[in-house]
């Protein structure tokens, strides 16, 4: 078990570090010398205005895309190239912008499908349905259950995702994502397209998700609101660059921000 | 009245007037069916992975039954002990190779592209394959080494029903291995964590890759095993005719069977082969004479159609959801 190293860090102190991190596609730059860490324990939001390269940076945290410069570390280990499932392996989970699950399986299923790297057994006693790979089965549906239980999505563990109103997809996205037990959470737009309950609703998940399980969460949202209300500290993005870093009351009065929300006068 | 009472009464006047000759068609047909259902068993196991029809699974077949007897030409004509056995393992080997070459050369450098893309990457594999089986082994066509892999020869004769039917020993051979092959693979998928890893990669490739699953590794494994299948099917087929390219034509079968079975469903590639199996040699022969015969080439592809009108997704395939 060696990704449960990331419980070495105490809450509060930092748990992953971006430093000068740039990424260019072709010409394009998504990502500019951009510098930020995320403590343990706290609810980290990354803001700023479409097309600031928000979604890139949570791509490159987890392994989507490998910076052209600069460097990241996790839990203590500064990390060459990545895949995603090695990001996956060392803690790191995430949801996406527009819910990506499997669409065919059911809440359930999806949701087991986030414990497979928590699974072990050799395959061949898992195919018997026998012995240890029976047990730890057993183990894992009941870790789910619990998930599905503090989602509050009982009534749909057997329904197939495809067919669920988007609000709850997001919720079941969200719970597969829990189920491996992440150290870092990875929330892009979770509240995108929901109506003012959904929202209410999800933003009580990821903070009981925060003080129940511990968990490190770094969100990206569009509704400024929310995001003041959530989150400890926050990071400001526009054009691919940093703007602006700091508690939500800060952010709030940096001109830099309002400028970059509100536009500004030429 | 004449055609209807043709169509309707007449055969099946003939099956109880002869049970004997029913017997064996319907025997005939099964093991047709059990071997249709291999071939389809290798198009599922890819297609459930990765989306994709693969185009070349056909010529996978035609490949590593050549290499299985090329090898062991070579190895008997150097007089190596037990070339049989040597060139079996040998033959699992190469498709293990193709395998990881599949994956590192079509497949990933095509990650996330459209599913036409993958398919049409799939025809490029065909003509790949085909060229290299030619340069390798030629294009003559060998002998399946059905004795030296312990396959039975010969056949059973039964009296019953008033009549002999004889069944022969390779057709029960296969129906036996094909059986054991679609039971394992059938367990392995539905409960296994490679198994529900292999379903998530087949709905979305991103979401899988968040949740820890490697693409590559899933893929390598899906090529693999239906590499074997493949290897298995080109043994059986290859027994009843000679192993040349022209057995990648009857993989084209499988096309029927996997829209009557459901293109995701293991269960649905055995039944759906059983049917257009028995369904062919019953329609070959009882209603065939109606129409000058020769029917049985076409007669799949006419059930497979009124499927499509009826029920899209097959028999057993997974619901198509889309919202809109």
């Amino acid at each position: 078990m060696t990704h449960h190293r990331s419980d070495d860090i105490a809450p509060g102190d930092i748990l992953l570090a971006v430093e000068n991190v740039s990424l260019a596609f072709g010409g394009v730059k998504a990502i500019t010398e951009v510098s930020f860490d995320i403590r343990k324990g706290e609810i980290r939001a990354i803001i700023g205005p479409n097309g600031a390269g928000k979604t890139s940076m949570l791509n490159v945290i987890n392994g989507f895309y490998n910076p052209n410069e600069g460097r990241i570390t996790f839990a203590g280990r500064t990390r060459p190239r990545m895949k995603p499932y090695e990001a996956a392996s060392q803690g790191i989970a995430r949801t996406f912008q527009n819910v990506a699950l499997f669409k065919g399986m059911s809440t359930l299923d999806n949701i087991m499908a986030g414990r497979t790297l928590k699974m072990r057994r050799n395959f061949f006693w898992q195919a018997l349905r026998h012995g240890p790979a029976l047990d730890e089965e057993i183990e894992h549906r009941k870790f789910c259950e619990e998930i599905i239980d503090f989602l509050e999505i009982e009534h749909i563990r057997k329904t197939p995702v495809g067919k669920l109103p988007y609000g709850l997809q997001k919720r079941v996205e969200l719970g597969r994502a829990l189920a491996m037990e992440p150290t870092l959470l990875l929330l892009d737009e979770p509240m995108a397209g929901m109506n003012l309950e959904e929202k209410e609703d999800m933003s009580r998940f990821v903070i009981d998700v925060n003080n129940h399980y511990g968990t490190t969460i770094a969100l990206i949202e569009h509704d400024i609101g929310v995001v003041m209300d959530l989150s400890d500290r926050i990071v400001v993005l526009e054009y691919g660059r940093k703007i602006a870093d700091g508690t939500p009351a800060e952010v709030k009065s940096d001109q830099k921000v309002i400028d970059a929300y509100l536009g500004v006068a030429h | 009245m004449d055609i209807l009472y043709k169509i309707f009464i007449d055969p099946f006047m003939q099956m109880g007037a002869a049970p004997d000759l029913l017997v064996q068609a319907l025997w005939e047909g099964l093991v047709g069916g059990v071997l249709y259902a291999l071939i389809a068993l290798g198009f599922v196991l890819i297609f459930k992975a990765s989306g994709v029809f693969n185009f070349a699974q056909g010529i996978m077949m035609v490949f590593a039954a050549l290499t299985l007897v090329g090898l062991y030409e070579w190895m008997a004509r150097h007089g190596v002990p037990a070339p049989a056995a040597i060139a079996l393992v040998l033959t699992i080997g190469v498709m293990y190779v193709l395998a990881v070459s599949i994956e590192k050369f079509v497949l990933r450098p095509l990650v996330n592209q459209p599913d036409i893309i993958l398919f049409m990457a799939t025809f490029g594999l065909t003509f790949v394959l085909v060229g290299l089986g030619e340069l390798i082994f030629g294009g003559e066509p060998k002998q399946m080494i059905t004795e030296q892999l312990w396959l039975p020869k010969g056949s059973i004769d039964m009296k019953i029903l008033g009549g002999l039917v004889s069944l022969q020993k390779i057709d029960i051979a296969a129906a036996v291995i094909a059986s054991a092959m679609v039971a394992g693979l059938a367990v392995f998928f539905q409960s296994t964590r490679i198994g529900r890893a292999l379903r998530a990669v087949a709905d979305d490739h991103q979401a899988a890759l968040s949740v820890g699953i490697s693409l590559n590794q899933i893929w390598v494994i899906v090529w693999f095993t239906a590499g074997i299948v493949a290897l298995a099917t080109g043994i059986m087929w290859g027994a009843r005719s000679d192993v040349s390219f022209a057995l990648e034509i009857i993989a084209l079968k499988a096309l029927p069977v996997l829209i009557l079975g459901g293109f995701t469903s293991i269960p649905g590639a055995i039944v759906g082969g059983l049917i257009i199996g028995v369904g062919e040699k019953l329609g070959e022969f009882y209603w065939g004479p109606l129409l000058g015969g020769g029917i049985e080439s076409w007669l799949a592809y006419f059930i497979a159609l009124a499927f499509l009108l009826f029920r899209p997704q097959g028999l057993f395939g997974e619901k198509i959801i889309e919202r809109i």
